[in-house]
């Protein structure tokens, strides 16, 4: 069988490039971006790594750093970032017909059938072209396996000297296994930490040991997926890319409160938003939703306080997208479980039993009718593209709150810079 | 209409939005019918590369950019001499046209009241993108 080609571009911190592209006082200086509700730091600039700023850290720990380096601190500008991350993936489709979007920053492409005198070259082109259109950085590692090429760009990213493009497939399997030795076993792609764990406690301690274990012992102990992985750092391509993602079996949107909410109303409004939010992304998926669940607890690190976490699932009859008819459900559920006294710190609901409209059954007894459907169907329509044009929010329920203090805390926001008319970049 | 419905309910599955959107007679013009003229497809040619910008101050104002125009810029494109460009000059974002003539690259004002910026080897200097429409609102 051929050899694959497979590369994997990686944006350099990403949510920092982000922010970075539209606004030029960033370049060279330390930036970091922030969880939701501003507590844990989720993206650094390679000044702030060298700070010592950590990944995942909460952002009180590093408050000195920040003010004795002036570091620059932004919240996660979500709809930013996914603009972006869509910008990323148009140029690198257009680089190969074979593409995952692996994540938002991430991407695998299938080079093997393409005719490439020279992959380094390739893949410095790649890295130019999403420079040149979007501003982001990137780094290129290119391999015959996923796994591999995962290793490529690690390395590449740790070593400056490869100028952000890493080919593995001219390598000799010596220089290779070098370069494996150097690379610890947690680290290889689809190695868990329990995983990680079980093979250093039998000397496996290196991606390099992990390649040339023994093919049936990690069959019978790490399943056939870690069988996989050993595979693929042999440079046998054995996971296929991914180029459709299947429609999610479940939708989610659950937060933490800006606040402790302590009240049925602000709950109300929250599992009313959430509901409105996550019937959004199951229209955009042309799919209807059968089962919807509602989730709230306390704040579980807060040790002063009683705790109280419940959730309540409800069947929906009738599968449906339709954000009031969800809402109704979603808080009927609410009122079932809910408890006086306790103070909340996260709600979430859940969208499950997920249909394509394509195969709706038609209620044979009429309680569910197709003109009422469509009737339905066109409204959502019509909210969704209000929303889409003129900002998130537009038309929403009465019911979600108008003053929404639970809501997201967000200050240090950038401005929506591609998707608001009234936040566009001024010069 | 009518009967398209009963049809529908005979069969077990059906696909819900596009069953209607056939409903009724079709029109004979449908054959003829073109897609409208959408302003998008004038004004951008990379969707992936085109950002907007607002425009400050009146230092391109001989070249029909005014305050609160918008600008639509093209990343896609390479910047050639005479582009008008968005540039990172020193940690700010400015429009100009661009002056490649003589090895010696010079952001041009198009306003009397401004000076040329020639650019030397210790500025800070990046061409963000090129500047290919401006919107400029009438009313």
């Amino acid at each position: 069988m051929k050899q694959k080609v497979i590369a994997l571009v990686d944006c350099n911190n990403f949510y920092v490039s982000c922010e970075r592209v539209f606004n030029a006082r960033l370049h060279n200086r330390p930036v970091i971006v922030l969880s939701n509700n501003d507590g844990c730091v989720v993206a650094r600039s390679n000044e702030s790594k060298i700070l010592g700023i950590k990944m995942g850290q909460p952002l009180f720990q590093c408050q000195d750093i920040i003010e004795q380096h002036n570091v620059q601190v932004f919240s996660s500008n979500y709809s930013l970032y996914a603009d972006m991350s869509a910008r990323v993936m148009k140029v690198l489709a257009s680089f190969s017909p074979t593409i995952e979007s692996y994540s938002i920053d991430e991407a695998f492409l299938d080079l093997t059938d393409l005719t490439i005198d020279d992959l380094t070259e390739f893949g410095k082109t790649i890295k130019a072209r999403v420079m040149q259109f979007t501003g982001i950085p990137v780094s290129v590692g290119i391999a015959s396996s996923k796994c591999l090429a995962k290793v490529a760009t690690e390395v590449v990213k740790t070593d400056s000297l490869f100028g952000g493009v890493l080919d593995l497939t001219q390598l000799a399997e010596d220089a290779l296994d070098q370069m494996l030795a150097k690379i610890a076993v947690d680290d290889v792609w689809g190695i868990g930490r329990k995983y990680a764990l079980f093979l250093t406690n039998y000397g496996m301690t290196t991606a390099r040991d992990l390649k040339y274990a023994d093919q049936k012992w990690i069959r019978r102990y790490l399943t056939v997926v870690g069988e996989r992985i050993v595979l693929e750092l042999r440079g046998i391509s054995c996971i296929p890319l991914e180029t459709e993602r299947p429609p999610k079996k479940g939708i989610m949107c659950s937060r933490s409160f800006s606040k402790e909410v302590t009240t049925l109303a602000e709950l109300t409004e929250a599992v009313a938003t959430y509901t409105a939010r996550a019937a959004e992304k199951l229209r955009q998926q042309d799919s209807l939703a059968a089962s919807l669940t509602v989730f709230i607890r306390t704040n579980t690190f807060n040790q002063t306080i009683p705790h109280y976490s419940n959730s309540f699932t409800c069947t929906i009859a009738y599968p449906t997208a339709f954000t009031p008819e969800l809402i109704h459900h979603a808080l009927a559920a609410l009122r079932a479980m809910y408890k006086d006294g306790y103070r909340y710190k996260k709600a979430g609901v859940y969208l499950s039993h997920i249909t394509p409209l394509d195969a709706v059954q038609p209620d044979l007894f009429g309680a569910f009718s197709l003109a009422q459907h469509v009737k339905q169907a066109r409204l959502m329509a019509l909210v969704d593209a209000i929303n889409r044009v003129y900002g998130r929010d537009t038309l929403f329920l009465a019911v979600q709150g108008t003053t929404r203090v639970w809501a997201m805390q967000r200050r240090r926001l950038s401005q929506q810079f591609t998707s608001r008319w009234d936040e566009i970049l001024t010069i | 209409m009518d009967s398209m419905r009963k049809r529908d309910q005979t069969r077990r599955i059906v696909p819900l939005v596009a069953s209607l959107l056939h409903a009724g007679f079709p029109s004979p013009a449908d054959d003829y019918r073109d897609d409208v003229l959408d302003l998008n497809s004038l004004v951008i040619q990379h969707p992936e590369a085109t950002f907007y910008v607002r425009v400050t101050g009146d230092s391109m104002h001989d070249a029909g950019i005014r305050e609160g125009d918008i600008l639509v810029v093209d990343r896609a494109i390479t910047p050639a001499d005479r582009a008008i460009i968005v540039a990172l000059l020193n940690g700010e974002f400015t429009v100009k046209r661009l002056s490649l003539q003589n090895d010696q690259i010079a952001l041009l004002p198009a306003n009397t009241r401004y000076q040329p910026i020639p650019i030397t080897e210790e500025m800070e200097f990046q061409v963000w993108g090129v500047v290919t429409y401006c919107i400029h609102k009438l009313r």
